[in-house]
């Protein structure tokens, strides 16, 4: 767990410098200009998925001289939110907010900006446009090219040559994360096949301890996610004896027998681009999209469960994503028979955005 | 409850009865706030944190500001109502733990009401009254049911309210993700946002809604109804020995349903202002345990709509500081928790101090 024991150290660090900088007199804090990034998260800061995703990236930021963060765990998408961020703003002098959950901003990130046309906020979701507020905005990466590179990795590791994937919900972001296993998966194995459950919620972790026994009863021997919180899927996982590749986080400690590989956000690089830009009192960038081409994403360190061949072809997957080498090429059809893809899509290309169908290769069902 | 200690004809150390109890209702939950402090502060030590920063930033968040004085307040809000929800029920001996669920469905009927009377143009002076009443219809019928339940088919209220929590909850969300979802909420499924003029403003002068007034309001009524009215003095007894009322001639059954419709629609009104004040639109954000945590609220002030208010305040203003111990002590969310738990504790065992304490208690007479 040195996640946790780097978490509480630096946090002390953190806590120690806040409660100094407030103590000094005005004038004197006002003269060291002090970058306070305030970080609002929907779940605990160790919660092996999203939330520490961008934990991590805050205890990287933390180690940057002239930058103090602070953070705040559990904050529900409600009003709660508006007032923590108000909090942070008035009596910690936070001068950029990040609200890291997908609910948090309409319209609870949107009227704090209008109130405080002074302080930075930016949103984890792409959900800015033009006409929101201009000390606003968003910044969001593309996982599905992390979850890719796990394709590729579950495609020579596996040999059943059935992956199963526990997913929340149906919706674009996470079709294409399933999508791009199964792609991954094909590129270096024809035969593969990806099985999906939908859980319906972002955190259920019975419903995704079922999901996951369900999969690997039905002869799956590769287990896979895009939950909110991977532990349960993978410690479920590795109880059973089979293989895992992660999501969000690493989950990597959880499974040192089956783990591959996981898709993981490298949200410290958004982070250090609004930092260096307050740093030098530039304005910030309202929309930030990314993904391995601009080195906002990364894989876990392979683990026990990934075969050499794969690990070879994983590596070789991501020096084709840096130069933006297309994941979806066509002709593509959904499960259902239908021509959805014609040619080569770019990764970054808007209709990606409104995926609505599970590929050809694909078991299971969007409704 | 509290004012039937003795008869009239005791002499207790000086005090009449009546004073008496004012003196207890005061001093014991007090009491039990600071042993609660003191017990929390040896938890903090024990942690090698300061008990003295943290008690500092508790004062800071809550109350150090004005700024903090409203984030207390706005917080309190919904907690005033929902601690209604449960202090009313629980006056005619009902332990009803559902308000959680009434106040989502209240919320979901002033969104869902709110769409014909947004794209009909209604002006909001008619069609905001016109939610409100909705939201307080639905939550009265949610937690009537559960009375009624609990009068006329000897249903358990305490576990058919919860139950029917999580079908309120299942019936919003099944509309919101179906035939009332906003097409535009593609990834959190929304009712149709009922737009800025539908929107509850602030009170003026402060950034806290109108929700605030709403709960003081009703504390101060519901309080009369409760000690000041023979539907208050019926439904206490009821509360007190349902045989008795009974044998009386009271209407056992109409109380119990009145009390917990009146319950019901404190719930609703505060899922009225979360949609119409907090969020705009109903989904799966108004299931946030407001419900929940009004029951703590309600217990702490013993059942007493006036005691309500400030046992409210003081939840909002932990939660308002919980955020500032956790940034600036480094320590976790659940902290705020373990404290609200340990008031929870010691406030229960204080119960029994009630008539007890040595200095209160009749002075022996002669050798008797």
């Amino acid at each position: 767990m040195f996640t946790s024991t780097l978490t509480r150290r630096s946090l002390l660090k953190a806590g120690a410098a806040g409660l100094a900088a407030t103590t000094l007199p005005l004038g004197t804090a006002r003269a060291q200009a002090p970058i306070v990034l305030g970080a609002v998260y929907v779940g605990p800061r160790d919660d092996f998925g999203w939330n520490q995703a961008h934990a991590v990236a805050m205890d990287i930021l933390k180690q940057v001289p002239g930058i103090t963060v602070i953070e705040e765990e559990n904050v529900p998408e409600t009003d709660a939110a508006s007032q923590t961020m108000e909090s942070m703003i008035n009596l910690d002098q936070a001068n950029l907010v990040l609200a890291t959950s997908f609910g948090y901003y309409s319209p609870f990130v949107v009227e704090t900006a209008k109130k405080n046309p002074n302080v930075q906020f930016r949103h984890a979701a792409p959900l800015w446009k033009e006409g929101d507020p201009v000390n606003a905005g968003s910044y969001f990466c593309y996982l599905n090219q992390a979850h890719y590179v796990n394709g590729v990795a579950a495609g020579l590791s596996t040999t059943s040559n059935k992956i199963g994937f526990v997913a929340a919900k149906p919706i674009p972001s996470v079709l294409s994360n399933v999508n791009s296993v199964l792609l991954g998966a094909r590129s270096v194995n024809p035969n593969a096949t990806v099985q999906v459950i939908f859980t319906g919620e972002w955190s259920m972790p019975v419903r995704e301890a079922e999901a996951s026994n369900a999969l690997i009863d039905s002869g799956c021997d590769i287990i896979t996610c895009h939950v909110d919180g991977p532990k349960v899927v993978i410690e479920t996982a590795e109880a059973r004896g089979v293989k895992s590749c992660g999501h969000n986080a690493s989950q990597a400690p959880l499974a040192p027998k089956g783990f591959i590989t996981g898709a993981e956000y490298k949200w410290e690089t958004i982070y250090k681009i609004y930092a260096d830009a307050l740093a030098k009192g530039e304005p910030l960038p309202n929309f930030i999209a990314g993904g391995y081409h601009n080195d906002m994403l990364r894989n876990t360190a392979y683990g026990a469960g990934a075969t050499p061949e794969a690990i070879k072809a994983a590596d070789a997957a991501i020096k084709g994503l840096i130069v933006k080498k297309p994941i979806y090429v066509g002709p593509l059809k959904d499960n259902a028979g239908n021509v959805v893809i014609e040619g080569a899509m770019d990764n970054y290309d808007p209709v990606l955005d409104g995926m609505g169908y599970l590929l050809e290769g694909v078991q299971g069902s969007t409704t | 409850m509290t004012a039937v200690v003795a008869s009239p004809s005791i002499e207790r150390g000086g005090f009449n009865p009546r004073t008496i109890g004012m003196i207890e209702a005061l001093l014991i939950p007090v009491g039990a706030l600071v042993a609660s402090a003191v017990l929390f502060s040896v938890f903090l030590l024990f942690l090698g944190k300061s008990p003295v920063t943290f008690f500092g930033l508790i004062w800071t968040g809550g109350f150090g500001s004005a700024f903090s004085i409203q984030n207390t307040l706005q917080r309190s809000a919904p907690l005033i109502l929902t601690g209604l929800a449960f202090a009313i029920p629980a006056r005619i001996g009902l332990t009803l733990i559902g308000a959680e669920g009434a106040l989502v469905l209240g919320g979901f009927s002033a969104a869902a009401v709110a769409i014909p009377l947004v794209s009909g143009g209604w002006t909001p002076v008619i069609g905001l009254p016109i939610m409100a009443l909705s939201a307080m219809a639905v939550g009265a019928m949610w937690i009537g049911l559960a009375g009624w339940l609990r009068h006329y088919r000897g249903v358990n209220e305490t576990i058919s309210s919860l139950l029917l929590s999580y079908i309120a909850i299942a019936i919003m969300n099944f509309f919101v993700e179906g035939a009332l979802r906003d097409p535009a909420s593609a990834n959190k499924p929304s009712t149709m946002p009922i737009g800025d003029a539908y929107r509850v403003g602030s009170m003026p002068g402060t950034s806290v809604h109108w929700g605030l007034a709403a709960g003081v309001l009703l504390s101060v009524l519901l309080y009369i109804l409760m000690s000041r009215t023979t539907f208050g003095f019926a439904a206490r007894m009821t509360g007190g020995n349902v045989r008795a009322a009974q044998a009386q001639g009271l209407p056992v059954g109409m109380l119990v349903v009145t009390c917990c419709a009146i319950a019901g629609a404190c719930a609703g009104l505060a899922g009225f202002f979360e949609v119409a004040a907090i969020h705009g639109q109903a989904n799966a954000s108004l299931v946030a345990g407001y419900g929940f945590t009004g029951i703590l609220v309600a217990f702490l002030a013993r059942q007493n709509p006036l005691a309500i208010i400030p046992v409210a305040i003081l939840f909002g203003a932990l939660q308002a500081a919980g955020g500032l111990v956790q940034r600036r002590m480094g320590m976790p969310d659940a902290t705020v928790l373990v404290l609200q738990g340990m008031i929870f504790v010691v406030l229960l065992v204080s119960e029994t101090f009630y008539g007890r304490i040595p200095f209160l208690q009749p002075k022996r007479e002669g050798g008797r």
